[in-house]
């Protein structure tokens, strides 16, 4: 057992040498062998996770800060359970009892914290661009947990360990990713790994969710959920924010769902072995049937349970091993 | 005080003059113009090798007093124009109070008066409080020295008041400005919407909602028959029906700015706020179609938007940053590098839209020309010299400005304000 994890660690410390980066920022940034050395990575610490003693001592002293600028259920708990699987240190900042209240700014909050040096900084915000924006200023580490619309890097490689788990390799798989594309950041980072990694990406929503400008991302679009879900091997659903409907990018819910909402009688048509993905939080009769959320085919809550393995790989590929030159 | 500048190559677009020639400055105005002028007892400027041309304009110009004497003054903002070779520069409303009354209008040509090494023109607002609703007292302001009128960046939305005040612009010979923004169709957007704001991440402000506005304020216009002026034409769209207005006669002008000639979307990777500025940054193609606009007159003036802001409000996340960008001690070295030293445009173009046309749309008689009887104000310009570009010796309060660190080829050396030297460059 103890011989099996160091050699498989030994393996790591050669796959992280594959993975020089100082910070992970989005899915853009990394090359597909670095996103395979992740996956990899990962599935070597799947199996922490179920052991009575869920814990190995691989960051033992680092010290993590988890800055949720936004409400966060599986991104943030998923990120303290990783880091202390892997006995590290984290510490959660909770933006409704910080100073942020009283008007301390982000880039103060920052400085602040990293005058507590720490070893990284994982950072949820509403604003995209924010992690490179701290990367201007912040010595440390920088783990992108979501910035406004722009990525999510950690749910994109959780997606894809799932879709690697279930479907073995992505060449050639035509995943649909449905619902509120122009807000989603975790649409923007499954496409570009999808892409990457050889899928073929089919973009369904309304037109005001989905603007024309996304073909230019290397994927295709279609507003008719019917007609893309034709021969798809995963159906991706997005949360829809219902505030989207106040703003008129489509008419009511009513009309949401009927047109975009995953049925079962929609999936029939996608392949007999598709599966049905989910970032969460699901809105349950709003872009999925509740059958369909609970079925056998839907990998949801799978997902979430990889989300830790993905992050205890992704904290391990930047703060585990020897110091090495960065190249970010 | 007299004073002689020998040997310049003199451009004047409004005679066509483009020579070697001396002028002779006394009391403010330029009394002389010679092949060769011997006086005794003056002060002599060699411009050999130097270009002199009529004092630059900058009608659009955000000067920050009163209210926001953190980001710029009338005295900083002057002192940034002049190194910038400008000599006159026209200032928005959107002050802290507002630019809506006499007052306000009074205030600033004193200070300017007191203080300032620059001719300062107010613009004030077309609406009380820039509210879009009712109308200011436009004529006692222009009598009080208002030079034109403009809400800025808070448009007129509501169209029956735009036509109000282009009917009640007939009375006074002044002129109405608008930045041409529907603020529905922009929302909260902050960069130019396109493929770039989707990889980004960031909300767009699309071409349309600048579309849409000249256009309704150009069929106004027709309808009113007075002249108006869109503010920083930024897309390709609105070249297109400023072209069309233009072929019927329309009395309209447009104004470009260096950031929407020289600078495109795909920069704001990096999430520079320095690239924050409304009307946004455009694509590729608009900044293309724009410097066509500029070669077949289409536009008519070269303004900079001078829109100062202080670092502690730039140094945030991207979505909170105030909109503008530092340009009066960038114009003039873009220009001239981007479009005059690389054969786009002439010499004499150029010094047409940034000094005669903007005199003439403001209506400054005196100003905008070299001749005998005209103010002297003059623009002397070395198109061989080399600059970095340094937000770090701005004369300006503030330092937002996207151009840090390129290297320009040509820039103003001195500048000289009714006679006297307001400026001179260090080498």
């Amino acid at each position: 057992m103890k011989s099996s994890l160091l050699s498989r660690l030994e393996l790591n410390r050669r796959r992280d040498l594959a993975f020089k980066h100082k910070h992970l920022l989005g899915i853009q940034g990394l090359t597909s062998s670095e996103i395979v050395s992740v996956l990899d990575t990962a599935e070597s610490f799947y199996e922490v996770s179920t052991r009575e003693v869920k814990k190995v001592p691989t960051l033992r002293g680092k010290t993590i800060i988890n800055l949720f600028y936004e409400p966060s259920t599986r991104t943030r708990s998923s990120f303290e359970l990783a880091a202390k699987r892997l006995s590290a240190d984290i510490v959660n900042f909770n933006k409704q009892t910080s100073s942020v209240i009283k008007g301390e700014s982000f880039k103060d909050t920052i400085l602040n914290l990293e005058a507590m040096n720490p070893d990284a900084i994982i950072i949820r915000h509403s604003a995209s661009g924010i992690p490179y924006f701290a990367t201007t200023f912040c010595q440390h580490r920088i783990i992108n947990a979501g910035d406004g619309s722009h990525e999510h890097p950690t749910q994109a490689l959780l997606d894809a360990f799932t879709i690697r788990q279930e479907k073995k390799n992505f060449k050639d798989l035509k995943v649909i990713i449905v619902g509120d594309i122009i807000h989603s950041r975790v649409a923007r980072s499954n496409i570009f790994l999808l892409n990457k990694m050889g899928a073929k990406v089919v973009l369904v929503g309304p037109p005001a969710l989905l603007p024309v400008e996304f073909k230019n991302f290397g994927v295709e679009i279609d507003f008719n959920l019917d007609r893309a879900i034709q021969g798809a091997d995963v159906v991706m659903m997005l949360r829809i924010q219902l505030e989207r409907q106040a703003a008129n990018f489509f008419p009511s819910i009513r009309e949401y769902r009927n047109l975009y909402s995953l049925t079962e009688k929609r999936f029939r048509k996608a392949k007999k072995n598709a599966i049905i993905m989910h970032p969460g939080p699901i809105n349950r009769g709003v872009e999925i049937s509740t059958d369909m959320a609970d079925s056998a085919k839907s990998v949801i809550l799978k997902q979430v349970e990889n989300g830790i393995a993905v992050r205890m790989a992704v904290l391990y590929l930047l703060l585990g091993g020897k110091k090495r030159e960065a190249i970010d | 005080m007299r004073l002689l500048i020998k040997n310049g190559r003199v451009i004047d677009p409004s005679s066509k003059t483009d020579d070697t020639l001396d002028l002779l400055i006394e009391r403010g105005k330029i009394v002389d113009i010679k092949t060769k002028i011997e006086s005794k007892g003056v002060k002599v400027i060699d411009a050999s090798r130097l270009v002199v041309a009529p004092g630059f304009i900058d009608m659009h110009v955000h000067l920050r007093e009163p209210g926001q004497e953190d980001k710029e003054t009338l005295f900083t903002g002057a002192l940034a124009a002049a190194k910038g070779g400008f000599t006159s520069i026209a200032c928005m409303p959107n002050t802290n109070p507002v630019n809506d009354n006499r007052g306000v209008t009074e205030y600033i040509l004193s200070e300017t008066k007191k203080n300032s090494v620059v001719n300062v023109f107010p613009i004030a607002s077309i609406t009380r409080g820039q509210n879009g609703a009712e109308l200011t007292d436009m004529a006692d302001l222009a009598e009080a020295g208002a030079i034109a009128f403009s809400d800025d960046g808070l448009p007129i939305e509501d169209s029956q008041v735009m036509r109000r005040a282009l009917e009640y612009s007939k009375i006074l010979k002044t002129l109405i400005i608008n930045h041409c923004e529907d603020k529905n169709l922009s929302g909260e957007g902050v960069m130019h919407e396109g493929y770039y704001s989707y990889l980004f991440g960031l909300k767009g402000i699309p071409a349309s909602s600048e579309e849409t506005m000249i256009a309704r304020d150009i069929i106004l216009a027709k309808k009113v028959g007075t002249p108006i002026h869109i503010a920083h034409l930024s897309v390709k769209g609105a070249v297109d029906i400023i072209k069309e207005a233009k072929k019927k006669k329309v009395m309209v002008t447009t104004e470009v700015t260096p950031h929407h000639l020289f600078l495109t979307d795909s920069l704001l990777e990096n999430y520079d706020t320095n690239l924050k500025v409304n009307p946004p940054i455009r694509s590729e193609e608009d900044a293309q179609a724009l410097i066509q606009a500029v070669k077949d007159g289409v536009i008519d003036v070269f303004a900079s938007d001078h829109a100062p802001h202080t670092i502690d409000e730039k140094d945030v996340e991207f979505d909170k940053a105030p909109f503008g960008i530092n340009g009066l001690e960038t114009a003039v070295s873009l220009f001239l590098d981007k479009l005059v030293n690389k054969n786009v445009i002439s010499l004499r173009k150029f010094v047409g839209m940034i000094s005669t046309t903007p005199a003439a749309i403001l209506g400054l008689e005196n100003k905008g020309k070299i001749c005998v009887g005209a103010d002297a104000d003059l623009t002397i310009l070395n198109l061989k010299k080399e600059i970095v570009v340094d937000v770090n010796t701005f004369k300006s309060k503030s330092r937002n400005n996207p151009f840090h660190g390129w290297k320009l080829r040509g820039a103003p050396v001195k500048t000289i304000v009714g006679g006297k030297i307001v400026y001179t460059s260090s080498s």
